[in-house]
């Protein structure tokens, strides 16, 4: 491993020391007092109702999908952007290329009404 | 040394993650093990120098894949919470998957055991230089669209991504009157 | 060589006492690992002090733009010890944990969302050598660790068992992930500029500021950011009067704090984030490369200054904006995102790259900024433009609707 990486290696066993020290202190000095009434969950005045883990509609789903499209995408432009020097011109070509066929997949979506808050 | 410890602590946890994503009867608790183990993979590529693709691992399949599968769950909400067991009837044809995949892997090893002292002692490959490991990536990025290289798969990746959105809206939506 | 406190003093305002502790201790193997032990806790301390400074300058800034004082009783006549009698009074308040949590996913949010927001830190260059780690992967880093944190509002949301919290984590997740895309897509033009996707070499490329070179894509990254971190105009995360405090509702006491802790540190790491890759980082017209005629490199405190500076009025800008827009509707914004920005920014790739492989090799860089100066600005005049048109469409046939139900009604009569 080389030691660029180290340090983050550090930040993962060192970070969570800063959070854990503040919830500690205040496990240590608030009251622990728990009861029914307290601990009951907050719904608008009134107890809640149903079950809490409601099933969602598909909207956020699709706009999951779409997202990991579009992540899939990033993650094969920017070793080409961090290279952009070295590239020829035809590289742009294959750029566009890529970028226009993923552009139709947003224009699918949007056309088919996906992208519709309702 | 330590180097190799840190390896097999991670390699352990990811497995150990991977257990509970099968084990587990909460299907929200198996899909967040499902990105500790994730993550564990990411940790492997950084031992291994592959800064990237351990990047791009978290980005991809922590900050989109899993937040997909959490949102099916959400979907599929009867799932969620279930008293079955997990384990399905068949464990012959799993032992025989399981282990014929290990032994392809282990083969593919076996064809790679001129380079298997890593690092030290006699005849072994000796470690990248860091400006290969740093220059990678843009080499990466210089192969994706060189014709000489991967420019196919490259292309090849945007339209499977097009179908993969395609047919996942086609399945997904509900169908509008003049199509169905 | 040996430890001399003067030079150490020295080293400290130079900023370099890294490599000065480095030459004092000499080659051992135990040297690099704890300064990078060090650079991690001044990192993360960093992080978690300035929140403080944040939490007060908003207040009092947010305050004078609604008319009023803001803090003025706690630290004197400007209320500067505000932030800290919050923190105290947050510490002594009890933790309730709410009946049928899910007891890790609710634990384990906080702790995450502050480990993600202190991690992105790590590739922040505030000035000349002054930066956590420079890695070769650093704006990829930065997304790759804030995509992270996305899991933790699901995390906050799912294990409190509150319908509020659920639908709110739902929701803040929803836009994050939208608001990712153009973000991704707007840092791949600095990326292509500055030919490298380190955050310390994109600093450097800067002889013009990319803000300028690039105005359109900045504004986009902008704007993003802002979604990104669910402030003003796009709190719909949070929504006090939709649904109360989103995904965070029911945590108390410091477990609570941690939420907006990550809140505020994130807020100025994507201030930050923004100086870097757009305004040029610590670069001040070149005086952060000055040295002393005695070899004094004061060019590093003046760098660290106009970081600071940068980011800070950057971060003013995201409070003025808080003070000034209402809240986006979530179909409006959903639609904002995906129908105007992520379109336009692959357009702006496109041209962006497009031109940077037309001119020539060896063109100097102010004629190169200029170039993609003028092109970026026409693409997004001519996106503005079939974007009035649409509108201007919409609009009348929203009002030939209108029109004609006037006509019925009155027919009807």
């Amino acid at each position: 491993m080389i030691s660029d990486w180290r340090f983050i290696a550090f930040f993962v066993v060192l970070a969570p020391l800063f959070p854990a020290l503040p919830i500690g202190i205040n496990l240590l000095l608030g009251p622990r007092k728990p009861n029914y009434i307290k601990q009951q969950i907050y719904e608008c005045g009134v107890e809640t109702v149903g079950d809490t883990w409601v099933q969602f509609k598909v909207q956020y789903y699709i706009y999951a999908l779409i997202f990991v499209i579009f992540d899939i995408e990033a993650v094969f432009l920017f070793p080409i952007a961090a290279a952009y020097g070295q590239v020829g011109l035809f590289a742009v070509i294959e750029i566009a290329l890529f970028i226009i066929i993923l552009t139709a997949a947003l224009a699918y979506a949007w056309g088919r009404g996906v992208l519709e808050w309702v | 040394m330590i180097e190799q410890i840190i390896f097999i602590v991670i390699s352990l946890f990811t497995l150990m993650m991977g257990w509970i994503v099968v084990s587990n009867n909460n299907l929200f608790h198996a899909a967040l093990a499902l990105m500790a183990s994730f993550l564990g993979v990411a940790g492997l590529y950084v031992m291994l120098d592959a800064g990237f693709l351990a990047m791009a691992q978290l980005l991809v399949y922590i900050g989109a894949i899993s937040i997909l599968i959490i949102f099916a769950i959400m979907l599929t909400r009867r799932m969620m919470q279930t008293e079955e067991s997990p384990f399905n009837s068949q464990p012959g044809l799993a032992g025989i998957t399981a282990v014929s995949v290990f032994a392809v892997i282990a083969f593919i090893f076996w064809q790679m055991r001129e380079f298997w002292p890593l690092g030290a002692g006699e005849g072994a490959m000796p470690p990248a230089d860091k400006s290969i490991i740093l220059g990678s990536v843009a080499k990466l990025g210089e192969y994706f669209v060189s014709p000489d290289a991967f420019v196919l798969p490259f292309e090849v990746a945007s339209v499977m991504l097009l179908a993969a959105l395609i047919g996942s809206i086609w399945v997904a939506w509900p169908k509008t009157e003049d199509e169905s | 060589m040996s430890f001399s406190f003067l030079e150490f003093l020295k080293s400290l305002v130079e900023l370099t006492t890294g490599t000065y502790l480095r030459q004092v201790w000499g080659a051992k193997p135990w040297v690099d690992p704890t300064l990078d032990a060090i650079g991690v806790i001044l990192v993360a301390t960093f992080g978690l002090l300035i929140v403080l400074v944040l939490i007060w300058l908003e207040r009092k800034v947010i305050a004078r733009f609604q008319d009023r004082i803001g803090p003025n009783r706690v630290g004197g006549k400007y209320g500067l010890l505000q932030p800290v009698a919050d923190a105290l009074k947050l510490l002594t308040k009890e933790i309730i944990t709410p009946s049928g949590a899910d007891k890790w996913a609710y634990n384990l949010a906080p702790f995450l969302i502050v480990i993600t927001a202190l991690m992105m830190w790590a590739v922040m260059p505030f000035a000349p050598g002054v930066v956590g780690v420079d890695l070769n992967v650093g704006l990829f880093y930065v997304l790759a660790i804030s995509s992270v944190s996305v899991v933790t509002v699901l995390l906050a949301g799912w294990g409190s068992n509150n319908k509020y919290a659920l639908l709110g984590a739902f929701r803040a997740v929803a836009q994050m992930v939208s608001y990712e895309v153009p973000m991704i897509l707007s840092l791949l033009i600095p990326i292509i500029l500055a030919r490298s996707m380190s955050s310390v070499d994109i600093v450097k490329a800067q002889t013009v500021p990319f803000a300028i070179v690039v105005p359109i894509s900045a504004l986009i990254f902008f704007i993003s950011s802002l979604a990104e971190m669910g402030r003003t105009p796009f709190d719909l995360l949070e929504a006090e009067s939709e649904i109360v405090a989103g995904f965070h509702i029911e945590y108390s006491g410091m477990k609570f704090a941690m939420f907006m802790l990550a809140e505020y540190i994130s807020a100025l790491f994507m201030s930050g984030l923004f100086t870097t890759v757009f305004l040029g980082g610590y670069r001040f017209f070149g005086l952060e490369m000055i040295k002393t005629a005695s070899g004094f490199a004061l060019g590093n405190l003046i760098g660290l200054i106009a970081f600071f500076v940068k980011m800070f009025v950057v971060f003013v800008v995201l409070v003025w904006i808080r003070g000034t827009l209402p809240r986006f509707r979530i179909d409006q914004m959903m639609d904002f995102n995906w129908k105007f920005l992520v379109p336009l920014s692959l357009a702006l790739i496109l041209v962006a790259a497009l031109v940077d492989k037309a001119l020539p090799v060896g063109v100097n860089d102010w004629t190169r900024a200029g170039v993609h100066l003028v092109s970026n600005v026409v693409v997004g005049a001519v996106t503005l433009e079939i974007l009035r048109r649409n509108g201007r469409k919409q609009r009348t046939a929203h009002e030939e609707v209108r029109e004609n139900a006037d006509i019925e009604t009155a027919a009807a009569h």
